[in-house]
């Protein structure tokens, strides 16, 4: 298996070493075969597909209301990032407008997963480098919004909460007085993360130089979200192709030059803050009453009311969950900003209840094809590093 | 589609008239479906051309539209963070020969995306470095994205 190479002391065997699929540090099963000289990393090759679980063709056997519970299944740490991707795009093939309020409420429990997402990515980057603590104190943070998910949308994890045309259902009352408990105390957790790692010797010595990456490489290789915007190119689709009236809100997109694990640390640390901008906005946006849903007989569910005095709401509700509606033929792409960049949708439609094709362009997949990028020519403790540091969930690689 | 609308199209158009097998439009966003032996040096075209700027490949994907030949279709999304545009490339394949020009050379991110495409529909690309099974294990017979596979594996 190994091959010679030439080293300062003369020629030398090369060793291959398995790392995964059964790896904590690989964050699922993600299984990498190295090879090393010595401690150094020659060559590394990921490979894939360990949690393949067929996702895509399962859509394509589902109506289109029914796929939105898969998508909670791709990006398990981000899953209402999935959810309005996918009811964006499907969306976009309907040629559906969805009102504001709904809009601004996707928008807020979106930023909010996006926090969720990066203090999971947080403590366990931290964990795989030894920090104990901070696992505990995001984990504790992460506690909160999943509340809170739970609270409007009745699960905390995979929450389905957005529905093609606007949401499942309208938030309880009380709702947005917890999302402000909480963003009054999160500056103040995000400054102890930052007390405990942004100045901490250890946790410079283990990311600082470490998992550096070129701007050029990294367009090359498609690489989107923190990674390309820790080398100073400030891709947010957020920004470039606003979507759900995001357009609407101020927010900076965070850049770094260094490219290494500590610029993207501090970037995704940065984001949070920005996130709680969006939110704070968001909520003073949002109307107090107003539609969740936008009115479309045959495609969106009638109110429930409705349903009890009007004859064609109740045969609508009943058709639409039956056997579902047929958008017209043709296809879309939509793409929105997930925590870990770029997340499209691809949807095609034969005019059948049924989508023809659902693609998942997840972020993951492509971002973690750099991964030999990054830890080539490095030592093997690194390794951890760099897996932690582009952020990847098995989920939606393998999909 | 008329060609002046779109900037990109019309460029393209000037410079390799028969690289445009068809132009559409549909819900703002613009399709152009090339032929097979031309869609190696409109990649070149579209990612070299400084105007144009389309460096990221955002993502590559396949559909089956069996019964109906040509049966497949490769798309390739494209990003333009210059222009703040989107492009979609579609090359047209029919089942009897699923071949296409590799793109890895222009993208080397199609790298893993073309590997996909040909483990879930079987389409192998031309020239590509390291063509093998991605998601599913070496030894999988059939290829499971074909829409004459079933949903609940063969049997």
């Amino acid at each position: 298996m190994g091959t010679t190479v030439n080293t300062v002391t003369g020629r030398s065997q090369t060793m291959v070493l398995n790392m995964g699929p059964q790896h904590p540090s690989t964050h699922g099963v993600l299984r990498i075969v190295l090879e090393l000289d010595g401690e150094t990393v020659i060559k590394a090759v990921p490979e894939i597909g360990y949690l393949h679980t067929g996702i895509e063709k399962s859509c394509e056997s589902k109506t289109y209301s029914q796929a939105i519970t898969l998508t909670d299944r791709l990006d398990y740490l981000a899953p209402l990032s999935n959810n309005l991707c996918y009811c964006l795009a499907v969306e976009k093939l309907l040629g559906l407008e969805v009102p504001k309020r709904a809009q601004y409420i996707r928008v807020l429990l979106t930023e909010l997963t996006r926090i969720g997402s990066h203090l999971v990515w947080l403590g366990t980057h931290a964990i795989d480098l030894g920090a104990m603590s901070m696992f505990l104190y995001c984990f504790r943070e992460r506690e909160e919004i999943l509340k809170i998910l739970e609270f409007v949308s009745g699960q905390r994890m995979m929450t389905s909460y957005f529905r093609i045309g606007g949401l499942a259902l309208e938030p309880p009352t009380g709702w947005l007085e917890q999302v402000q408990k909480f963003v009054d105390m999160m500056p103040a957790r995000i400054q102890e993360y930052e007390d405990l790692l942004t100045g901490n010797r250890i946790w410079h010595a283990r990311t600082k130089g470490v998992g550096v990456i070129d701007a050029e490489t990294c367009i090359a290789m498609g690489v989107t979200g923190p990674t390309l915007r820790s080398t100073g190119v400030a891709y947010d689709v957020r920004r470039f192709f606003p979507y759900s009236s995001y357009e609407e809100f101020e927010f900076d997109v965070p850049t770094r030059t260094e490219a290494d694990c500590y610029a993207r640390y501090l970037l995704r640390v940065e984001e949070m803050g920005q996130s709680l901008r969006i939110i704070q906005q968001a909520m003073e946006k949002i109307p107090p009453e107003g539609p969740i849903r936008t009115e479309a007989p045959g495609i969106v569910p009638p109110q429930r009311e409705k349903m009890k005095t009007e004859m064609e709401a109740l045969i609508y509700h009943f058709k639409i969950f039956t056997e579902g509606f047929a958008p017209p033929p043709g296809e879309v792409y939509q793409a929105i900003e997930s925590p870990r960049g770029e997340l499209g949708f691809y949807v095609a439609s034969d005019g059948s209840p049924k989508p023809m094709r659902v693609k998942v362009r997840a972020p993951s997949f492509i971002n973690l094809q750099a991964l030999p990028n990054l830890v080539e020519g490095r030592l093997i403790a690194d390794v951890v590093t760099c897996i932690g540091t582009i952020d990847i969930v098995l989920g939606e690689v393998d999909r | 589609m008329d060609i002046e609308q779109n900037e990109v199209v019309r460029q393209l158009h000037a410079r390799d008239p028969q690289a445009l097998g068809e132009v559409r439009e549909f819900r703002g966003e613009v399709t152009i479906v090339v032929p097979r032996e031309r869609l190696r040096r409109t990649a070149e075209f579209l990612c070299g051309e400084r105007a144009l700027g389309y460096t990221l490949l955002s993502d590559l994907s396949s559909i089956d539209r069996f019964p109906v030949e040509p049966r497949f279709e490769v798309n390739y999304h494209l990003v333009s963070m210059s222009r703040k545009e989107r492009l979609r490339l579609k090359v047209r394949l029919s089942g009897s020969d699923p071949v296409v020009e590799t793109v890895t050379p222009v993208w080397p991110g199609a790298n893993w995306p073309e590997r996909e495409v040909f483990d879930l529909f079987g389409i192998r690309f031309e020239g590509h470095p390291d063509l093998r099974r991605i998601v599913l294990p070496a030894d999988w017979e059939g290829h499971p994205l074909r829409k004459d596979y079933p949903v609940e594996g063969p049997r």
